[in-house]
């Protein structure tokens, strides 16, 4: 039976504006208006806008929701304050990344959880099943629009003051009431706006009116791997465990949380396989999938725009992990070599045109 | 900048969305505008080997854009006589020029008699059309 596919508030902004249309996690979705590699490099020289209204937003309240949260999200909750964001996992009893998401504190026992839009319904019913008295969680997605503006340029051009990284600040933008979030999924400055649905097409006016370029999900998704973010679904998964893909900076291994002794094995015994990034050292580009000589994987792969080379990311054997190591990737039949980099790929800032 | 939509009508074209240029035994090979159009900005080229063989209507290297790959499917049959270095080292040649310095190889015919089977500009626009 066809799946009727969801549009965000701005579908018909991003038809007017000649987007190509995709499918992407149930929802019809942007994935280049100009070109992939143009609005790509409109993020690392100036700043872009990207709809990401399809992303789901849970709140999670009540007295004991620290007590839920806690339970159930890797990272430590407690680090942070009212006004702050988190890079967090939810995990399965495996250790498995179920999700990985940014929970903000809105208030002392108020959370936000801005989770991926292909998981949205899982992460629901993951934490509603696991909800406790005195725990409330809401799926207020549908109430939400959200809108990445990011590049060095950003904030510059939205008139907003700057900020520390994983904070949020409400205030209202071009008549627009927004929750500020400086977030994102580029590596460059900027930040996330969340505004009502009903309000979504008049900031997205006013961004591109201050000068943000319209970017789609290629650009999206070179850009994080540039800078190696794991996309869920791809890098990370509820196969995979936080050790191995190199998240361990996002797991609070001292507190109890689902899975973490499962974590805290493999922590101490050492990986068998780490997620790693490459270079490709002769002219291919590698895609998620293919082999890698030695038992390793693909997980991600694409054209640099920056770089003009192509890179990657996937999981291989330790003994394949390190830094400088030779790999081969078989490429539709034939061999290419890459080699492991340190990550980031790409250092934001690096090759700006200021 | 890429190129305006066009098939010239001194072209074959093969309803896989490549084009041929021949000129007496010789064929210059490349993809129509269509093609270089739905990939995107090409950034590689998977170019076959001078001296190899091309088969009718098999794939004789591929072309990427960031976001995806495709095989390009020879038109007519022969022996590859030459590659164009310019899109190996510049792949967006292509979009900004399909049926000029965006051609992909040369190859000297097999069967000259494969043209016969062969659109012209005006019965591929028909299968553009019909898609």
């Amino acid at each position: 039976m066809p799946e009727t596919l969801l549009h965000t508030p701005l579908h018909d902004r991003h038809v007017e504006l000649g987007a190509r249309m995709v499918p992407f996690a149930g929802w019809e979705m942007p994935v280049q208006y100009a070109g992939v590699i143009p609005e790509h490099r409109a993020v690392r020289t100036d700043a872009g806008v990207f709809d990401v209204s399809h992303m789901g937003e849970l709140e999670v309240e009540g007295p004991r929701a620290p007590e839920l949260l806690q339970g159930a999200l890797s990272n430590d909750l407690d680090r942070i304050s009212i006004g702050e964001a988190q890079y967090t996992l939810l995990t399965n009893e495996d250790g498995g990344i179920v999700d990985d998401l940014i929970a903000y504190r809105a208030g002392e026992c108020s959370y936000l959880l801005v989770v991926n839009a292909a998981n949205r319904e899982i992460d629901y019913a993951w934490l509603k099943e696991r909800e406790i008295n005195g725990s409330d969680v809401r799926d207020v997605s549908d109430d939400c629009g959200l809108l990445a503006v990011q590049g060095p340029r950003a904030i510059e051009r939205l008139g907003l003051p700057p900020a520390p990284a994983f904070t949020y600040a409400e205030t209202v933008l071009d008549g627009v009431e927004v929750m500020v979030n400086r977030t994102g999924y580029t590596g460059e400055d900027g930040c996330e706006l969340l505004c009502m649905i009903e309000d979504a097409v008049r900031l997205w006016d006013a961004v591109l009116e201050r000068g943000a370029v319209p970017c789609g999900l290629g650009a999206r998704d070179t850009l994080r791997l540039e800078v190696c973010y794991p996309l869920h679904g791809n890098d990370i998964g509820p196969e995979t465990d936080a050790i191995s893909a190199g998240l361990g900076w996002a797991c609070a291994l001292d507190k109890d949380f689902e899975g973490v002794e499962v974590l805290r094995g493999v922590k101490a015994e050492g990986p068998d396989r780490r997620l790693v990034a490459f270079v490709m050292q002769d002219k291919a580009i590698p895609r998620p999938g293919m082999p890698i000589e030695g038992g390793g994987e693909v997980t991600s792969g694409s054209h640099s725009p920056m770089l003009e080379v192509g890179i990657g990311m996937g999981y291989v054997p330790v003994a394949q992990a390190s830094p400088g190591t030779e790999l081969t990737i078989d490429v539709r039949g034939r061999p290419r070599r890459a080699r492991v980099v340190k990550k980031p790929i790409y250092k934001p800032g690096t090759k700006r045109e200021d | 900048m890429a190129a305006a939509e066009s098939y010239p009508d001194d072209l074959k074209y093969h309803s896989e969305h490549d084009w041929a240029r021949v000129e007496g035994d010789e064929a210059m090979l490349g993809i129509t505008w269509f093609a270089a159009d739905a990939l995107g900005e090409l950034v590689h080229f998977e170019p076959p080997d001078v001296g190899s063989n091309v088969t009718k209507d098999q794939s004789y290297g591929e072309v990427e854009s960031v976001k995806a790959v495709s095989d390009v499917i020879a038109p007519l049959s022969g022996e590859v006589l030459a590659v164009n270095e310019q899109v190996v080292g510049a792949p967006e040649t292509v979009n900004d020029d399909p049926y000029g310095n965006g051609w992909l190889i040369r190859i000297r015919l097999s069967d000259p008699g494969e043209l016969d089977a062969l659109l012209d500009a005006g019965a591929y626009q028909q299968v553009l059309a019909d898609q």
